[in-house]
């Protein structure tokens, strides 16, 4: 009875520092968000509490009728919509072409395409700034070779996503190839074997041993990038600063501007919410098609 | 024939590799041009004349040094902290019984799902009330501890044998020294792979010390090199070097810790 109570007092001495940091500094501050997303809690506030409002749905209210609040989810949306699918496939198409047979050099090939995604997002998104430049960038250099025009990628608008997705794609390809390559390796050898006695081709194996094999993993991977890319800020803060014609402000772009630039506090707290609000929706929804899809394949 | 397969899975890997490292080729062979080199057509691919001139400017009077410094002092302190207190905190989850244990644990893995964001605004709010705006005790803050961190220990702390402990216990150990001499030991790999990953984690993070850190002095690299590129946007080579100098520690320190990066990454898919 005594060593219990003195293994609960540990686990919890052991535990508390940990806990306390994480209630104190995360779970104290999202109740807070909660809150303050309900006030009008602005520059006035900021220098003087008294200023402060109970505000209700207000801001919620506001921003769901503010066209750059819309503008803002629907670039963000773009972003993951096409961003998402081309991130996984290409990390697909790369673990793939790693995890041949015939593929020589692995951990050469595998290192550099997975050094991208280690730098430091700030940093490369300058580098790509000067890259895709309209005139002394190695992009339009390089394309000129093949003949096509020059594009002013992230000066035109209907470019300026893709060009933000394009730079998200190289960054993010080495973290979910890992993935894929762990899965693809855990796909029983005999699978393929057999297969290839019946006379399957490449692609028949692919598709009906490899793919079902990898279905569990690839909605996971799925799953977390879409999180993730909901969470779109630094990229169009260095490369873009949301424009051109607002054509790249994300949604914490637009929380950013409304909380430190204009001081919003209220209403910034309250894009966030709808932020995580929309993250949840959607990441639910894939969890529910994936089970659908391959029966008990993710939880 | 299949040796035309094998040529073409090597050729194109080789293309999509060169693709992947050239835009940090390029940042390397710009930050070495004099300045002005790179904005000519066609661009040039490598340096006529190299010089270290920009690297010599930012590092002395250009006050990327002082941001080096910075960024290095917080990661470090950063990686330091959430270590320990993340694998005590795993280990007290994995191991030792308390009241409300498994409660506690259930709560935060249900809270993974919340995004940091939605914390930043009211906690900027709390540490300006605490007077920590525009300290490096603001930046670390949320990085002292992390409830993926603790599941990553828990995870492997309890793959480890309950009689280990006991043995221990028996011998009149205390919790605190089984943690220490018995614990710490074998969950070495996991916690390298945590700090790597702590680490690289948080000298790379922009968002929250743009937020916190007002003052030039206390910028770290990134958002240093942000301000950087708003003032000095014709600057391209000495941007480049900027770059490198961010870039390269991280780079060096993924190449020779690559396998327990891998690691983490590969035990954070399985927590979905």
């Amino acid at each position: 009875m005594k060593a219990r109570t003195r293994q609960a007092l540990a686990g919890w001495c052991l535990a508390a520092p940990a806990l306390v940091v994480i209630a104190l500094f995360f779970f104290v501050p999202v109740i807070g968000g909660l809150a303050l997303s309900l006030t009008d809690f602005d520059i006035y506030a900021l220098a003087d509490l008294r200023n402060l409002r109970f505000a209700g749905l207000d801001n919620y209210a506001r921003l769901l009728s503010q066209p750059l609040f819309w503008s803002a989810m629907g670039n963000t949306a773009y972003f993951v919509g096409v961003g998402v699918p081309l991130s996984v496939g290409l990390s697909l198409a790369a673990a793939v072409l790693l995890e041949s047979r015939l593929t020589r050099f692995k951990p050469l090939w595998r290192t550099a395409l997975f050094a991208p995604m280690v730098t430091t997002v700030v940093a490369v998104a300058v580098v790509w700034r000067y890259l895709v430049h309209v005139k002394y960038g190695l992009f339009n250099e390089m394309l000129g070779w093949v003949g096509v025009d020059p594009v002013d990628w992230l000066g035109d608008p209907r470019w300026s996503m893709p060009t933000v997705i394009a730079f998200a794609a190289w960054k993010n390809l080495g973290g979910n190839m890992i993935i894929l390559i762990a899965a693809l390796q855990a796909i029983p050898q005999d699978l393929h074997e057999a297969a290839r006695i019946d006379g399957a081709s490449a692609w028949a194996r692919f598709r009906h041993v490899t793919l079902p094999g990898l279905a569990p993993t690839l909605m996971l991977v799925t799953i977390l990038t879409t999180a993730g890319y909901f969470q779109l800020f630094a990229e169009p803060y260095v490369m873009t600063q949301g424009g051109p014609l607002q054509s790249t402000v994300s949604v914490l772009y637009l929380m950013y501007e409304e909380g430190f630039r204009w001081w919003n506090l209220g209403a910034a707290s309250a894009v966030a919410f709808l932020l995580f609000i929309v993250i949840l929706a959607v990441t639910r929804v894939l969890s529910w098609a994936a089970a659908r899809w391959q029966p008990g394949a993710v939880t | 024939m299949k040796a035309v397969v094998a040529w073409a899975v090597n050729g194109a890997l080789a293309v999509v590799s060169l693709l992947a490292l050239l835009p940090l080729l390029w940042m390397v062979s710009a930050s070495f041009m004099p300045a002005g080199a790179a904005s000519t057509y066609p661009p040039p691919w490598w340096p006529a004349e190299p010089t270290l001139v920009h690297y010599r400017h930012l590092l002395g009077e250009g006050g990327i040094g002082r941001a080096f410094v910075n960024s290095l002092g917080i990661a470090c302190v950063a990686t330091a902290v959430s270590t320990l207190l993340n694998a005590a905190a795993g280990h007290a989850f994995a191991k030792l019984r308390f009241p409300g244990r498994d409660r506690v644990f259930a709560f935060m893995l249900a809270a993974l799902v919340i995004p940091g964001q939605v914390a930043m605004l009211p906690l900027f709010l709390m540490l300006k009330g605490m007077g920590l705006v525009n300290s490096w005790a603001g930046v670390l803050v949320p990085s002292l501890a992390g409830i993926f961190g603790i599941f990553l220990v828990r995870q492997v702390a309890r793959s480890i044998p309950d009689e280990l402990l006991e043995a221990a216990r028996i011998d009149g150990a205390s919790e605190l020294r089984i943690f220490v001499l018995v614990m710490l030991p074998l969950l070495r790999p996991v916690l390298a792979t945590l700090a790597v990953l702590a680490f690289l984690g948080s000298w790379n993070d922009f968002m929250w010390p743009l937020i916190v850190l007002t003052d030039g002095d206390l910028h770290t690299l990134p958002v240093a090199l942000a301000s950087m590129t708003r003032e000095h946007v014709q600057d391209i080579e000495m941007m480049m070097a900027g770059a490198v100098i961010t870039v390269l520690p991280v780079l060096l320190l993924f190449l020779a810790l690559q396998r327990h990066y891998l690691q983490g990454l590969l035990m954070g898919s399985v927590k979905g």
